[in-house]
């Protein structure tokens, strides 16, 4: 006589509701439907733009509806917690090592953390903010 | 052995996340929020600034590195999530992330060289 095999019970859809850690993995993998769909935008931007300063113009007029704000507000939600858990990991993606001595990982997020406003002052002073 | 593909895309991936980390924040800022809040003034993203912008090597190469790097990398993340989602059509998956992702990458190009 055999022992019924003990089988757990999990939903292949909603098993990332059980935990907060599986929520907030879910949270980083999500951003990506954002990040994607921002780029979608920018690419509708390029042919407006390509198109003339007509369409240029009703592209620049549609970013300022509030739905558009919605949208960017949602976005940049997700795109910043992009980079924190990008920035966060990247000790154990390319640690650094020199000989001997192995950088501290809190040097190598930092390092990120401040390339990543240099990038971003960069960008705003080319927009004139 | 079998030629496999992952090489490439999850170069892309890697790549298109560190890209999409470092610019992705503040461009939705000054694309969707400076200009409607009015941070920015009206005439930052004239038509005129823009293509001046853009009409050279430097700005097209970075308007396409903006679009096709987190591109790919959004692509190649939403293909592997879509699994963690219970969806188990991976070669449907593939198909529908890469495409878009190819779509958005002709698109550009075809923008930039009409410019």
């Amino acid at each position: 006589m055999s022992r019924r095999p003990f089988v757990r019970t999990v939903s292949t859809t909603t098993w990332w509701l059980a935990q907060p850690r599986y929520i907030r993995y879910m949270a980083r993998e999500v951003s990506c439907i954002l990040i994607g769909a921002y780029s979608g935008l920018v690419v509708v931007g390029l042919l407006r733009l390509s198109q003339g300063a007509a369409a240029w113009t009703g592209f620049t007029d549609a970013l300022q509806t509030p739905l558009s704000v919605g949208f960017h507000l949602l976005a940049l939600a997700f795109a910043l917690y992009h980079t924190t858990t990008w920035f966060n990991v990247t000790p154990k993606a390319m640690p650094l090592q020199f000989g001997e001595f192995q950088v501290p990982g809190s040097i190598i997020i930092a390092a990120h953390y401040a390339g990543w406003l240099i990038v971003s002052a960069l960008f705003l002073f080319l927009s004139g903010v | 052995m079998a030629r496999s593909h992952k090489p490439i895309v999850w170069s892309l991936f890697a790549a298109g996340g560190t890209f999409a980390a470092f610019i992705t924040p503040v461009m939705i800022f000054i694309s969707g929020l400076a200009l409607a809040l009015g941070v920015l003034p009206a005439e930052a993203l004239a038509y005129e600034r823009m293509v001046t912008l853009l009409d050279n090597p430097i700005g097209k190469g970075v308007a396409f590195l903006v679009v096709f790097l987190p591109a790919w990398h959004a692509a190649h993340r939403l293909r592997i999530t879509a699994h963690d989602f219970g969806i188990r059509a991976d070669g449907l998956v593939m198909a529908v992330c890469y495409g878009l992702a190819s779509v958005a990458t002709v698109l550009t190009v075809f923008a930039l060289f009409r410019l």
